[in-house]
């Protein structure tokens, strides 16, 4: 069940709305970042919501790079694999992250904190090679600066923002 | 240094405010042409100056506009894209970064020319902080008059919200990206009547780069001659917000002339290729366009001209190759890119792509053979009968690769390994 509200929130939202739908990813990110991703559950409440089947929202939930339909750890890696990245050496960089937190892409660490994802350019083509963890971009990377990062995030909560 | 118009209230590390806006001339534009000029001037000021599309395909935004008949239905829609998953492009950031009023001028002057209602920015996940600087900025240009109802006691009304993406390529391509904003699955759609007519919600939908909107503001205020007088080339005009990324020393977004020589924005922006490198290729404007050989490295960064060496200006985002990068690797990439990014709707698009990547994937592997030449072609050329402009864009690497690097293929297939891989 979704807190009250979290609920009120999202209800306020859909009702101010010309066109429910329009809100239907808001929504997922919302309920994604309540859950820490969209189960199955929040699926359904999802679609509850703004009036569309579950498998309206499935449709949209499976297509989309960063809404995530599987459990993910605390803090989401996209690595950016698009070209310029991978010309700047987008292989080590992931290749000293699944090292380093013992995991393969699409994994993620026993303790539930990182999640590695392979994505497609991200736009910091001028910070290449870059990625981004919960919505943040870092680079250029190097091992030091990943080192420097992943023990940060491990001592300290960053702010998350994936949501409005 | 060029004259900075996009970039004139550009700070290191640090946003414009509105009142940095306004000294500078910010919605000046907006007061006089709601005061003085009627929808259809404003669009004419925009065809006279020749505003070409930013977004990569150059069409011209004073013709969009005008396709958006008087008797067409109200509300109508302003669309404007921050979307840019085209690999190496980033203009779009770096400008929100900048100066966002005049995103939200440029917006709301094109609102006016259509009389839309409401505007709306489509914002990829990955710039989060982008949409987080729209919802503030908007609300202060709302607070300033700008904004709402009866804008500076006009009797045009218009409003701009953001819509957060969940993020994918093809939500750029423009009916896919109404689909996404309405909720549904982003499949582009094919369609006898254009966004113009039915759009967002069966409604007159204008879907602007936002590279384009914020030289609307400027060709208002100073005029379709001024503008012009920008470029460096005839057929051009204005400034451009090029990109430069791969293996030069500064990579970055800069506001050059449009037009300017690409040797001028390598070596003197992008501070030349990193030392001990040297140039073998870029791709002049995106993924979805072909590699260029070294024999145009002074072409003229405009629509025409790098259309006249066979190629595309498309975002203008220039991705530098140099020559120790492996082209076959570098064009494997790309099209793993997009077997990843095709939204799987249409045959082609879905079937083409991964033999394309699955030829590439031998050919790099050590496993070529020389039939897989012409198989690379013919399927590259099967996209061409695809639903939309993505799957054609794909296959730009790889038809360019075939057509100016073959050498470097057929040493692939000849030594039965990447060369470049020690």
């Amino acid at each position: 069940m979704l807190p009250k509200q979290l609920l009120e929130t999202l209800q306020a939202q859909i009702a101010n709305a010309e066109h429910p739908r329009e809100l239907a990813v808001d929504v997922m990110l919302s309920l994604q970042q309540h859950y820490g991703y969209l189960s199955d559950e929040a699926l359904e409440e999802g679609a509850r919501l703004l009036g569309m089947t579950p498998l309206e929202m499935e449709e949209l939930a499976t297509f989309y790079d960063f809404i995530y339909r599987e459990p993910v750890g605390k803090f989401v890696i996209h690595v950016c694999d698009g070209v310029v990245c991978w010309m700047n050496g987008y292989e080590s960089v992931m290749g000293y992250l699944c090292k380093k937190l013992g995991i393969e892409p699409g994994e993620t660490t026993k303790d539930g904190l990182f999640t590695i994802l392979p994505t497609a350019c991200i736009g910091y083509c001028d910070l290449s090679p870059a990625m981004l963890i919960n919505g943040r971009p870092h680079g250029p990377l190097t091992a030091e600066k990943i080192d420097h990062i992943l023990n940060r995030l491990r001592t300290e909560p960053p702010p998350v923002r994936m949501a409005r | 240094m060029y004259p900075q118009v996009l970039f004139q209230n550009r700070k290191p590390n640090r946003i414009a405010t509105i009142d940095e806006y306004r000294q500078s001339g910010g919605y000046e534009a907006l007061a006089t042409a709601l005061q003085k000029y009627s929808p259809k001037e404003v669009q004419q000021i925009v065809v006279d100056a020749n505003l070409q599309g930013r977004g990569g395909a150059g069409f011209p935004a004073g013709l969009k506009w005008k396709a958006v008949a008087d008797d067409f239905p109200f509300p109508r829609y302003i669309i404007s894209n921050i979307d840019e998953y085209e690999p190496g492009t980033f203009k779009d950031r770096v400008m929100t970064h900048t100066d966002p009023h005049m995103i939200i001028e440029g917006m709301i002057l094109a609102g006016y020319a259509v009389l839309a209602s409401q505007g709306m920015v489509f914002v990829r996940p990955s710039y989060e902080s982008s949409a987080v600087i729209f919802e503030r900025e908007l609300k202060i240009a709302r607070e300033a008059g700008y904004l709402g109802k009866n804008i500076l006691g006009s009797n045009f009304s218009f409003d701009i919200v953001v819509h957060r993406s969940g993020g994918r390529y093809i939500c750029g391509e423009g009916t896919a990206q109404i689909n996404a904003i309405q909720g549904k699955r982003p499949y582009p759609v094919q369609s006898p009547v254009r966004s113009t007519e039915k759009g967002l919600w069966d409604k007159p939908t204008v879907l602007n780069n936002m590279e384009t909107l914020v030289n609307v503001p400027h060709v208002v205020r100073h005029g379709a001659e001024w503008f012009k007088g920008l470029a460096k080339t005839k057929s051009s005009s204005g400034t451009k917000l090029y990109c430069v990324s791969g293996k030069v020393n500064r990579p970055g977004c800069f506001e050059l002339p449009m037009g300017i020589r690409l040797s001028e924005i390598i070596d003197e922006y992008g501070g030349g290729m990193l030392p001990g490198h040297q140039f073998k290729t870029c791709l002049p404007g995106g993924a979805s366009t072909l590699y260029l050989p070294k024999k145009y490295y002074d072409v003229e960064m405009d629509f025409d001209s790098v259309k006249k060496v066979g190629n595309r200006l498309g975002t203008g985002a220039i991705i530098v190759f140099d020559q120790k990068t492996c082209l076959v690797g570098a064009t494997l990439n790309l099209i793993e890119f997009f077997v990843r990014e095709s939204c799987g709707w249409c045959t082609p698009c879905r079937e083409a792509l991964p033999f394309i990547r699955d030829l590439l994937w031998r050919i790099e592997n050590g496993e070529g053979q020389e039939e897989f030449i012409p198989m690379l072609r013919r399927m590259s050329q099967h996209t061409w009968k695809s639903y939309c402009a993505f799957a054609p864009g794909a296959t730009m690497p790889v038809t360019s690769l075939l057509d100016h690097f073959m050498d470097e293929v057929q040493e692939h297939i000849s030594q039965k390994k990447c060369p470049f891989k020690g």
